[in-house]
């Protein structure tokens, strides 16, 4: 239990800190990389919680995926990646009340929560997950492949090249 | 163990927020968002360990796609909106503006 603490410790500075790099960097392509960086420490974080399968869907999907196709927009958009251009608006004082004021309302309604008792460790494996999106979940998992679909061919359409 | 995960996943949430309301660059707030979700995931994945049971899994990996779409299509309205406007700064685009 205590190697177990140790861990998230150790992952939750990790990535609190990298998601911090991602909203505070000046230079764009750098705040893509910090996010790379918060998604794999979230990979660590769902191996500490025994979803093994899950942790590599991430590192593959937004790790791998999101990433590269954030940093070919940048690349596309940006006409100056550098360090000269201000990356936040003026309401950045405001931003920082908001977000400090939802994290404070959450994390009051977590503590204060009441203690459930202590819930059995139940024993997911990867075969539990697979029978439960081909039974329970199969009708979402059946219109989640046609929102890929349609997305894919949304995106298509819109970034086509002009004729 | 399980508010440790929480509190966790409440403050990422809160910085991919910040990043939404601040950031001029119409990429940058999609990276904000990208954090907002993630952490939405962190509290699925350890609701379904610490008790929840295969659905917190399931909803996670349902996010984690739904997540991909998103991105896809909004970088796509990115370089379409950059494509017309020559810009992507947020501030600059408000035609919708009465």
């Amino acid at each position: 239990m205590t190697a177990e603490a140790l861990g998230l410790g150790g992952v939750a500075v990790l990535v609190l800190g990298a998601s911090l790099g991602v909203v505070l960097a000046r230079n764009l392509f750098h705040s893509v990389l910090w996010l790379a960086l918060a998604l794999v420490g979230t990979a660590a974080l769902f191996v500490l919680l025994h979803a093994e399968f899950l942790a590599a869907v991430q590192v593959l999907l937004y790790a791998g995926g999101v990433v590269t196709i954030v940093v070919f927009a940048i690349m596309l958009t940006e006409r100056l990646v550098g360090d000269t251009i201000r990356q936040t608006n003026r309401g950045i004082l405001a931003g920082a009340v908001v977000s400090a004021a939802v994290f404070l309302a959450v994390a009051g309604t977590i503590l204060r929560a009441p203690r459930a008792p202590a819930p059995a460790a139940t024993a997911l494996t990867t075969a539990t997950l697979g029978r439960a999106i081909l039974t329970e979940w199969v009708l979402a998992f059946e219109v989640l492949g046609i929102l890929l679909v349609a997305a894919l061919l949304g995106a298509l359409y819109l970034a086509r090249a002009e004729e | 163990m399980l508010s440790a995960y929480l509190l966790l996943a409440a403050a990422m949430f809160a910085v991919g927020l910040f990043g939404v309301l601040t950031r001029r660059n119409a990429v940058g707030i999609l990276l904000g968002l990208e954090l907002m979700l993630n952490a939405v995931n962190v509290n699925l994945v350890a609701f379904a360990h610490f008790g929840a049971g295969p659905a917190g899994w399931v909803l996670a990996l349902f996010t984690i796609a739904i997540t991909v779409t998103e991105v896809a299509v909004g970088l796509a309205i990115v370089i379409v909106i950059f494509r017309v406007r020559r810009t992507v700064d947020a501030d600059h685009l408000n035609l919708l503006r009465g």
